[in-house]
This record gives structure tokens, sequence and C-alpha cells, in this order.
């Protein structure tokens, strides 16, 4: 499992680029991120190198910053990748709250970031489909 | 019950009682304090014209700036030598307020207390620790007295140093714990500190007070202590605790009516409210001594109800204590009190995040915004639980208060504050 961090933000100018300045002034490379947003407000999620001193950075300087499990499973980077990867889930009736994808340079495959409820049974369905499951070192260190 | 007598006296026969030692308090404060003999003429009205209880709301209010313009001794219906005790709430205000107790004064606080201890479970088996302040603060003292009446074994402890506290509380077998409900709060944390577990100690029941404290509060006290927690409530002006308590059916506080008489006024108009109502706490005082109060304004936000409880009392129940009416605001014609946003917020968690409220006139209508900041305790990572906590907001407020609000959860610390106090209100109409 990967440990992702999620930021509260509130919907206005400033907010973003705080975040972002306060890990790159603590040397935290940020490795991926989604916003889900609405009119007030929005949670950043961030893959970064190192979680757990990103988000103690973070509630240093009074954001609100928490760690929230997600996995990260490689798909081939080809028509129908995904869709057949979220069919299986599909069929053993695991929710998928949310997913956004991360990019890796080398490889032909592509990484999905994914939060379920029901982490163990995503994990074991994933596992007994052959879907590669990518470990927080391994992503962290990418 | 301490005293089935009184505490489940026919409301007839209460009433009647009421009404003599009314007249009786009437004609003395009349006579003897020049405040009282000149703010009755005032108004035009002598004790003589007072004709029955509902005539009561023809006397003029007494406020806690009459006791400071009155400091220290002006307001007190005997002479010193008969003054045998003096209490005083310092206030954030400068000149403190004084209050003094005849010797049966002191003997009716300690009946009060009993009833309210009794009430809370104490009995001459008891082993009751008090970790309430002692001295010029009612607190201590006021229960002090009230359980050696019970016939307990009382420990006067005081506060601080709270880990030899526990270490007695354990030694001794202590079976009621009296405080403030933060401290029972801090006292629950020293417990796990100390690396103990609440079944190591006797404690059956506590009786918390002097200061406001939500049903979540109580929850965790009683789920963390393993006790049965009651509310009880008083202040100085009146007599200090004793003024009303919860018994075992917790569905509200029984006021001593035998005593003071209790009005819900609303604090703008000063008219007296019909019963469930809510509005401010004003209180007569019909039998102490040394310091009789007339319609004291408590500045306290509740109801009242006169219906039989369930234990037999009769006396009225106030609920528990939901503002003070200095912080009140007039939102759309409705009385909107900060702190009532406050206890909603505080049912959210366990403890009340930082709040602002922005009141603002689009037009002729008022607008009220609620900002909230996000704490751990209320953040989650999905914006559906996000938006559910916002909606269930908004539907707490307008269910308690009527009216509708715009919720908008903000960053942490974002809430400007003030010497470590964030300003809870911005009214930007210009009324």
């Amino acid at each position: 499992m990967v440990k992702q961090i999620s930021v509260f933000l509130e919907n206005k100018s400033g907010r973003l680029v705080r975040v972002a300045q306060a890990l790159g002034e603590a040397n935290i490379n940020i490795r991926g991120l989604s916003i889900a947003d609405t009119s007030d407000f929005g949670i950043l999620r961030l893959i970064v190198d190192q979680p757990d001193k990103a988000v103690a950075e973070l509630k240093n300087r009074g954001v609100m910053a928490t760690v929230t499990e997600v996995i990260a499973m490689e798909v081939p980077d080809q028509p129908g990748g995904l869709a057949k990867v979220l069919a299986y889930l599909e069929a053993a009736g695991i929710n998928i709250e949310y997913l956004y994808s991360f990019v890796e340079k080398q490889s032909r495959d592509a990484i999905i970031m994914m939060r379920v409820e029901k982490i163990q049974e995503a994990l074991a369905v994933l596992e007994e489909n052959n879907i590669p499951i990518l470990s927080g070192e391994r992503i962290y260190s990418l | 019950m301490w005293n089935p007598k009184y505490e489940a006296m026919e409301r007839d026969k209460l009433e009647k009682l009421q009404f003599l030692r009314l007249k009786q308090t009437l004609e003395k404060v009349y006579q003897l304090v020049p405040f009282y003999g000149e703010a009755f003429k005032k108004v035009g009205i002598e004790p003589g014209d007072i004709r029955s209880l509902d005539d009561l709301n023809k006397l003029p209010f007494t406020i806690k700036d009459d006791l400071r313009d009155n400091y220290p001794y002006g307001l007190f219906t005997v002479d010193l030598n008969e003054v045998v005790r003096i209490h005083s709430s310092s206030g954030t205000t400068g000149i403190p307020t004084v209050v003094g107790y005849t010797r049966s004064d002191l003997e009716l606080w300690a009946e009060l207390m009993a009833r309210t201890l009794a009430a809370g479970g104490a009995t001459s088996d008891s082993v009751v620790h008090i970790a309430y302040g002692y001295g010029l603060f009612t607190g201590g003292l006021g229960v002090h007295y009230g359980a050696e009446k019970v016939g307990a074994t009382v420990v006067p402890i005081s506060g601080g140093q709270t880990r030899r506290q526990v270490k007695m509380m354990k030694d001794l077998g202590t079976t009621l714990l009296a405080c403030t409900p933060s401290y029972a709060l801090f006292i629950v944390e020293t417990i796990e500190e100390m690396g103990l577990s609440p079944e190591e100690l006797q404690l059956k029941t506590g009786v918390f007070g002097a200061e406001p404290w939500s049903e979540n509060m109580r929850q965790v006290i009683e789920d963390k202590l393993k006790i049965k927690a009651f509310d009880i409530y008083g202040l100085s002006e009146i007599i200090g605790p004793g003024v009303s308590y919860e018994c075992p059916a917790k569905a509200g506080l029984h006021l001593n009516e035998d005593h003071f008489i209790p009005e819900i006024i609303d604090p703008v108009s000063g008219r007296v409210l019909p019963e469930g109502t809510t509005g401010e706490l004003v209180i007569t005082t019909i039998s102490k001594e040394a310091l009789p109060m007339i319609r004291y304004r408590t500045r306290d936000i509740t109801t009242l109800t006169r219906n039989k409880c369930s234990c037999g009392r009769t006396h009225a129940r106030m609920a528990k204590v939901s503002g003070r009416s200095d912080d009140m605001l007039i939102i759309r014609g409705v009385n909107v009190f900060p702190s009532q946003v406050e206890s909603i917020l505080l049912e959210m968690g366990e403890t009340a995040p930082h709040y602002q409220l922005i009141v603002d006139r689009v037009g002729s209508l008022d607008m009220l915004q609620v900002l909230v900041e996000v704490s751990d305790e209320l953040f989650s990572d999905h914006v559906r639980g996000l938006e559910k906590l916002e909606k269930k907001i908004r539907l707490e407020i307008d269910n308690t208060l009527g009216i509708s609000a715009d919720i908008k959860l903000v960053e942490p610390k974002t809430i400007p504050r003030s010497e470590g106090k964030a300003q809870r209100v911005i009214d930007r109409r210009n009324l």
C-alpha cells in the first residue's frame, strides 16, 4: 500500500502555491498529484518521496494534512487496459472512491493510484487477476 | 431524595410557600436596602402591590452592575456582625462582586448542596473528592458543606497536582468526584498517562458544573471514568452551586423552587416568556438573608418546564445552559447565540472547532455565514465526506435556531484570533 497525503485547501488564490512551496523548502519531491474540488474547497492528493515528513512539515505550517492509504497498480498502457481492471473490481462488488494516473517515465505501463473502502478485498481481486501491485517504497523512489 | 417534603412538594402548596416567602423578602429589601427602595419607587411599586406570584413581573430587574455599583456591602440587608462568610466572583471586567452569607444562609446552602449531591448518588457511605477550587470561589466550600451534611467522607483536595489527586482517589476509595467537567477530562487523561484503568478506582458518580459542557463531553466522561455524570448549576449572586441540579432521570436540572423563583424572559424586551420558550433565566431569592436578589438577570440562556419529573420531584427543570444573553445576535428576527452554534459544533466531535459567524445584509435580508476551521477530527479525504459535514451542520443549525446558514469550511488557523481567543462574530450590517 502507498501512503498518499490528503490536504485540505480553501478555494482561493495562494493556497496551492503555499503547499507546493512548503514541500519544496523541505526538499520533498512531488511524484504525482490530483485535486478534487467544489466551489468552496478542494482536496489535494499528493504522492511524495517522504510522506511522513511531508505531513509533519505541512502540519507545522498549519496546513490540514493527513495520510490516506491508497493502492498503486500497474495497468497496461493500451486501449482497454484500465477497463479490464475496473471490470474485475466491479464484478467483485468493490466500490472505487477515486483514482488517478501517475505517469512513469521508463515504463510501458501506466500506474494508477486507487482509493477503495475495502482495501484488502481489492488487493485480493487484483492479485487473483495478476495485476501488478506496487509497494510504497517502490513508488516513493520512482 | 434528600428532602422529599420540599423536593416533591405538591405544586399548589409550593406556590403558596413561594408567595409567602416572596412577600417577606420584598418587605425586607424595600425597607432595608436603599437601592431596592428607590428602584421600586421608580416604577411606582410597593411590596403591597404584589398580590400573587403573577405580579412578580411588575418588579424591576437587578443586574450584575447593580452589585458592582453597590460594592462591597451596599445590597446587604443585615449588619456585618450577622454575616459569617464572604465569597467573591472576580469577573473579567475589573471591579469584583462580593456576596455575603448569614449563618442561616450557610445552613440553607448546605441543605441545597445536600439535595444536589444526594441526587448525584451521595450517601453517608460515599467518599467525596472535591476538586473545585477552595477560597473566594463558591465551588469548593459550597460542595464541601453539602457533602458533610449528607454525612459523606469528604476529601477537600481543591485543584491542581492531578497525579496526586488520582493516587488519592485510588487509595481512599473515592466514590464521587466533584469538579469542573474540563478538569474531569484532564483527570481522565492523567489516569491514562499513569497507566491506570478506571476499574482500579471505586468511582461511581460525578457532579460537574461551573462551566458549560456538552452532552458529548458527558458521554466521554461517563465512558472513560465508568461513572454517571450529573450537571449542576449555580452562581454566586444567587448562592453559588446548589441553584439547580440533575436527578438520575437526567431530564433537566431541578431548580430549588422553595427558595428561588425562576422566570424566563426575552433578553431584549424584558418580557416574561411562556413556559418552554428559550430565553434568559431570571431568579428571585425568597429565603436568603444577607443578600436577597430580586429578579436577578443571570444572563444564562435556558428553558424551563414545570411538568412533574419521573423521579418524583416537582420543582421546575431548566435545560442545560446554552449560552449567554450578552452575546445575542438578532438575525431575521430570530435570537441567535454564538454558543448555540458552538454546542452544535461540539456534537460533531470531542472538542469544538474554531468558528466564526459572519452576519451581513443583502438587500433587506440578513444572511448568516458560519466559517468552521477544519480540524484533524473533522477532516475527511473525501469531497463527499466534507460536503456531508457541511450539510449536517447546516441542518442542525436550521433545526436548533430556525434559520438557514451558509456553512463554509476553512483551513486551520485562518480565523483571526486575539490573545488566543478567536473572534466569534463579525456583524457587517449597518443597522
